[in-house]
């Protein structure tokens, strides 16, 4: 068997199948979850973490990681709340926040991919110098008056169902995110990347460009990121969005995204992004307080990392009792007792 | 505890009638083997015969489902790595695990040195036991070098001098010479000479038959995890032992076809590399198979590499069927019809825990494709096709590479650049570590493929592999091309004259 592909069936089916555990445990014993409003919520509160896991599984796969997204999203969201104090019409402000967003990934790749340095100490850098941009363009000014026809369709749901309007784009650029990843080159030089990019180059693949892209669509859907988050809570403060790419990171890697690369779904990722979303939702109607989530969401983020690890020494294990091969003996050891 | 003895001197170590099974796979079946002090012993056969599972018995990793290790004359139980080692019995592998940035000294008694009061390391008694060791061993090496920087032979002397430190009485060689240039496997058999001479057993495993016919004494041969004959070298030749190991009579190790050659194909012009090759120019034309012999380190590689785009030139041109190549985009060198099979197989050639599918697949991402979609059927058609040409032997298709032999993964490596239709192959040490059946069947197809007008480059460091298959051969000596010879005079003596920098 291919166990690189069990592996992940197996995981996400696992993941799968826990968050339909999680619906139904929460749907039978929690009190106003299952209403077609608090479920609007649970989507529309989950969105954000859902638009930036969709590069971020991308990034993921190909062995990097970006942490500054949620720095990026804060940025874009004061620029917004600055311009629109100044009187830009709001047409003109979302693309220069999408901008913005294309810089700020941009900025990350090339150093990543000019050089050299590993994603995570780069994207922590930034994760601090674009917060701190986005305190000089807006002080702690709070800007909410954005025009309501905006502020609904980011708050709003279709009629008295529980899908929000801004559910709808998000499928589209899901599908969009799923082909790219498993149905063309693209996604296919991704795996290969994160899983030998000795090799992949070796193979004509472009390694630092397709890197280069994905940073930079990572900035772009962080910056999108931003522009809803303001619409949504109908508020542009610098500190928009703080901590997102901690719930971004745990989602993926729950997902069954190996953090070396080179592994994972989709399908996966986005089933951790709702789990994740689920639970912060049930811990909001239970009253847990938000630091608390905070904690629960690094404790699953631990766990996920473990969870595949675990996993995969077991299968190796059983494997090993099966088949020959097993790994070359480590002579700095003393012997183990068979 | 009686055992039958044999007349003469009494075997070290003996193994009698070792089975082993991993689950349907019988990897040894009724193996025997006896060790005799001050003896060089070569254990020969093709990959997947069972040596690596005779030595990891040996060194205690695994247990033998049936028959008997016995250690001078009684026999003995390994539960472990640990017991082998304290019976004296070490091993030696291919690549050395030392501790970069540690001393020889501190690598050869890490965790037991001598101590001082007050439990500190007593530096000197370290130091003066390794140049015991050392001397011992008849090589002068600092105690205190750190051990980043030896090359590979001194790290497996280093390792050598560390089993004797352990007093190991059987020192069991793992294909210690694949990495090695011919200078380093001399200086590598001199120690094993010493050793031999102080009445040490050693086994020894290697793919290079000549080194066999040179250090051992003895050889045991095993076939698909079976004994198939232990007798003295004296006597025999090369194409005996192959016999021995294959089963059959090889076609012929170096099957060259003799080609006229065509227009050229790879034309390299004054390619330099700032500090690693400089001033490089050579032609390939349609046909040939071109050698580029030298030493490790005097720059092949890493031309092969500039000119494949992977690394940058600093000055100099590349053509490809008068194509000019942009500078370091290997994907423009592929477009132009230039393949690279590089030398490390397992991080250059292959995503290792990737399908063989999709390891072919990785060079056809762009012509596997139907509307921007990858085509998963011509991608399996594709790789099936390749790997089916080049007789690749796997479960399925969809199998990760790293369940394969080695000799098997460099097939893969190979279907996945013939399935380009390259018009220039440039191969790096495409038989290193490869066992000899695998070996023919290569050169059958660099021979097949130069017949049918492809331009083969091959880097080797298999002196007989380029002597028998190339039609010219080139000679690199530090950074420079120091000789151009012709077949007809190529010979061992002028090849490493001018790998050397003696005046050819």
């Amino acid at each position: 068997m291919p166990d690189s592909l069990t592996r992940a069936v197996r995981w996400d089916t696992v993941v799968g199948a826990l968050l339909v555990v999680v619906l139904l445990l929460s749907f039978t014993t929690v009190d106003g979850f299952g209403n077609a409003l608090n479920l609007s919520f649970l989507i529309g509160n989950t969105l954000p973490i859902a638009l930036i896991a969709l590069p971020m599984t991308l990034l993921v796969v190909s062995g990097e990681i970006d942490l500054s997204v949620a720095s990026t999203a804060g940025l874009s969201g004061a620029v917004m709340g600055a311009l629109w104090n100044q009187g830009m019409a709001i047409e003109t402000i979302i693309p220069v926040c999408l901008l913005i967003g294309v810089v700020c990934g941009l900025v990350n790749g090339l150093l990543v991919t000019r050089l050299g340095l590993p994603s995570l100490a780069v994207t922590i850098g930034t994760l601090a110098a674009y917060r701190g941009i986005a305190q000089i363009v807006l002080g702690s000014d709070a800007v909410t008056d954005f025009p309501s026809a905006y502020l609904d369709f980011a708050a709003g749901r279709i009629g008295d169902t529980f899908v929000p309007y801004a559910f709808l784009p998000f499928l589209v650029l899901l599908a969009i995110a799923v082909v790219a990843l498993h149905a063309t080159p693209f996604g296919r030089s991704l795996f290969a990347i994160g899983a030998g990019e000795e090799a992949a180059r070796f193979a004509g693949i472009r390694v630092k460009r397709q890197k280069l892209i994905l940073f930079t669509v990572t900035g772009l859907m962080s910056a999108l990121t931003g522009v809803f988050w303001a619409l949504h809570y109908a508020s542009a403060r610098y500190d928009n969005a703080t901590g997102l790419e901690l719930s971004v990171v745990a989602a993926v890697l729950l997902g069954g995204i190996d953090f070396d690369g080179g592994k994972g779904t989709l399908g996966g990722a986005i089933a951790g992004v709702f789990l994740l979303g689920a639970l912060q939702n049930v811990m909001s109607l239970r009253d847990v307080t938000a630091q608390s989530q905070i904690v629960v969401t690094g404790v699953l983020l631990v766990l996920s990392v473990l969870g595949p690890r675990v996993a995969r020494q077991i299968a190796a294990a059983r494997a090993g009792r099966r088949a020959a091969a097993p790994p070359p003996p480590d002579r700095k050891t003393p012997a183990p007792t068979s | 505890m009686t055992h039958p003895s044999d007349t003469g001197p009494a075997p070290v170590l003996a193994l009698k009638g070792i089975s082993k099974s991993f689950g349907a796979v019988r990897a040894l079946r009724d193996v025997s083997l006896e060790l005799f002090p001050g003896e060089v012993h070569a254990l020969a056969g093709e990959n997947g015969a069972g040596k690596s599972t005779l030595i990891k018995t040996l060194a205690g990793v695994h247990r033998p489902d049936a028959g008997q290790v016995l250690l001078d004359g009684a026999p003995v139980v390994f539960h472990g790595p640990g017991d082998a080692r304290d019976a004296g019995i070490a091993v030696i592998y291919q690549e050395p695990t030392l501790f970069p940035d540690l001393s020889m000294a501190e690598n050869i008694f890490m965790g037991r040195q001598p101590r001082r009061a007050l439990r500190r390391i007593d530096h000197r008694a370290t130091r003066d036991a390794t140049t015991a060791l050392m001397k011992r061993l008849g090589v002068e090496l600092d105690p205190d070098r750190p051990a980043r920087g030896l090359s590979i032979a001194d790290q497996q002397i280093v390792e050598i001098a560390k089993a004797l430190s352990f007093d190991a009485r059987v020192l069991i060689m793992d294909e210690p010479t694949a990495a090695l240039t011919n200078s380093e496997v001399a200086r590598l058999f001199g120690v094993v000479r010493a050793l031999r001479d102080q009445g040490a057993v050693v086994l020894f495993v290697s793919h290079r038959l000549e080194e066999i016919f040179e250090i051992c004494r003895r050889v045991t041969t095993l076939r698909d995890g079976a004994w198939i004959a232990s007798e003295p070298l004296d006597g025999m030749t090369e194409d005996d032992l192959v016999r021995r190991m294959v089963g059959r009579d090889l076609a012929e190790l170096y099957p060259k076809q003799d080609v006229t050659p065509g227009e050229t194909a790879l034309s390299v012009r004054r390619l330099s590399r700032e500090g690693v090759f400089t001033d490089v120019s050579f032609e390939v034309r349609r046909g040939e198979i071109v050698g580029l012999a030298g030493l490790v380190g005097a720059g092949r590689t890493e031309v092969a590499r500039a000119v494949f785009g992977i690394d940058r030139r600093d000055a100099g041109e590349v053509e490809v069927d008068g194509r000019r190549l942009t500078n370091g985009s290997p994907s423009t060198a592929m477009a132009a019809g230039l393949a690279l099979v590089p030398e490390d197989r397992r991080a250059q050639g292959l995503v290792m825990d990737m399908s063989i599918e999709r390891n072919i697949g990785l060079t056809g991402l762009g012509v596997t494709v139907r509307a921007g979609l990858m085509d998963r059927g011509a991608e399996r058609r594709r790789s099936l096709d390749w790997a089916v040409k080049l007789r690749v032997k796997y479960a399925r298709i969809a199998d990760t590479v790293n369940t394969l032999s080695g000799g098997n993964q460099q097939k893969v490596v190979l279907a996945k650049w013939l399935a380009t239709r390259p018009k220039v192959l440039i191969v790096d040490e495409p038989t290193r570590g490869i066992d000899v059946g695998t070996k023919a069947e290569v050169h059958r197809l660099l021979s097949q493929l130069a017949a049918d007008g492809v331009a083969v480059l091959m880097i080797s460091s298999d002196l007989p592999e380029v002597l028998g298959m190339a039609d010219r051969v080139l000679v690199m000596h530090e950074g420079r091309l120091t000789a151009e010879i012709p077949r007809s005079d190529a010979t061992e003596e002028t090849v490493m004259a001018a790998a050397t920098g003696r005046a050819a």
